[in-house]
């Protein structure tokens, strides 16, 4: 079968997670057992939807409510760029993001671990990029969290993004860590990631740039979609 | 004239960004009416015929997956794509549902046209109508990915991702018509019957 449309590349060897990852647990039952069936992209694949801040109003800082109570924690500025393999900014892309509080708590009915709520940190935010991919927000900077994957088993402080890009293909979700942090050499799904450099790159950088004096301290965090084939390729498959 | 904007000068060499799961609190960015791709067109649907997608997603050991973020994309009723530069209030066949305790979810949408194959070869060949399914959960470090297809449609013979696919594993991508309007596709991450998962 031949693509049909200038597709994306395929992923690097070794610079996406497995879907079989032993040491993290809830992986087990959860990984298919068949080999995957390549697709060739279509328009399916290679277009997206849009999302317009009309429609999905754009919530940029978590620290405060409506009513001006603010947030407990340290507050952090965390803003970087949403690029392709290219270096092409994706431009006017949503970017969803959602963290526990600064306890280490998610405002979520889910989450039993024993640390308090903040009534005024609900952990969800939402930014479009810019013409140059730029987006940024001002959160908490979130708290460690145990999970019941290992004995002491601590998730390292982390903040989920989903993003969108321009093509279905390019759909991800993954998850900004900080530099410095103990618990990243002991953490599984931070270690699924098989090649190294791959790994480092979903830790922030402290950036002194970003950070606004007397404020908050600022951590820069790039994220690169997939880019474009050149051209239509062939394939035997 | 006004100048055109300049293009930023591309950086070679950039690796596209490492997926991690959603794991189990993504429900923090659950929106429960994103499940209906027609909410914002009260009285002025495109044309097209109003479908629910329903399904349960199962494990390996066939319990439900009670924590999963399922996601839609399709094309409209002619089979086509929003256009990335026309207005972003078009219809849009993109939608998110979280399972509940049963593994189960379920879609309002427009059912979706045959797209075209895009292929020049065969400048007037269509996919079989189908609708992209991403599936995000606590223990998947990236996304499942498959599609659903529609039962009794005659392009479905010719399909080429479905022609791909070992017969006897076909059914897994076709949803049937369990009421008039309502498609039903089980979802099976691992095992027996497991679903035809997809290299995107
Ligand atoms: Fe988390």
């Amino acid at each position: 079968m031949s693509e049909t449309v200038p597709g994306y590349r395929r992923p690097g060897l070794l610079t996406q997670p497995p879907y079989n990852a032993p040491d993290y647990g809830s992986t087990r039952l959860r990984h298919p057992q068949q080999e995957l069936l390549r697709l060739p992209h279509t328009l399916t694949e290679t277009s997206a939807p849009r999302f317009s801040p009309q429609r999905y109003p754009a919530r940029a800082d978590l620290t405060v409510q409506a009513d001006g109570s603010a947030a407990m924690g340290e507050r952090i500025i965390v803003a970087g760029r949403v690029l392709d393999e290219d270096g092409r900014p994706v431009r006017n892309t949503m970017v969803e993001v959602w963290q526990a509080n600064a306890a280490g708590r998610y405002n979520h009915p889910g989450d039993d671990h024993d640390a308090p709520l903040d009534p005024n940190f609900q952990g969800m935010g939402r930014v479009f990029t810019d013409a140059e991919g730029w987006y940024r927000f001002v959160t908490i900077r979130p708290g460690a969290y145990p999970w019941r994957n290992h004995k002491d088993a601590w998730r390292p402080n982390h903040i989920h993004y989903s993003v969108f890009g321009a093509g279905f293909a390019q759909r991800m979700i993954t998850q900004m860590y900080f530099p410095g942090d103990p618990l990243l050499a002991l953490d599984p799904i931070f270690h699924a990631t098989p090649d190294e450099a791959a790994r480092n790159r979903l830790i922030s950088k402290f950036d002194l740039e970003l950070t606004q004096p007397e404020w908050a301290l600022g951590y820069r965090f790039d994220i690169v979609l997939r880019g474009r084939e050149a051209t239509p390729m062939e394939d035997n498959h | 004239m006004p100048a055109p904007t300049p293009e930023a000068a591309p950086m070679q060499g950039l690796v596209a960004s490492a997926h991690q799961t959603a794991g189990p609190y993504w429900h923090l960015v659950d929106f429960p009416e994103w499940a209906d791709t027609t909410r914002h067109f009260a009285g002025n649907l495109p044309p097209g015929e109003r479908i629910v997608l329903t399904g349960r997603v199962t494990d390996g050991s066939g319990a439900p997956v009670a924590d999963a973020m399922v996601e839609i994309w399709h094309a409209d009723p002619k089979g086509e794509y929003p256009d990335p530069n026309g207005p972003a209030e078009e219809f849009q066949g993109y939608g998110r549902c979280a399972t509940k305790a049963d593994g189960s979810f379920r879609f309002v949408t427009l059912k979706p046209g045959p797209v075209p194959l895009g292929d020049r070869a065969r400048a007037n060949s269509r996919q079989a109508p189908h609708v992209a399914l991403a599936i995000f959960a606590r223990g998947l470090l990236q996304h499942l990915c498959t599609r659903l297809y529609f039962e009794g449609e005659a392009l479905n013979e010719t399909d080429p991702v479905l022609g791909a696919v070992p017969p006897e594993r076909r059914g897994t991508l076709v949803a049937r018509q369990v009421e008039p309007g309502t498609w039903n596709l089980d979802l099976r991450l691992q095992g027996e019957g497991e679903t035809v998962w997809m290299a995107v």
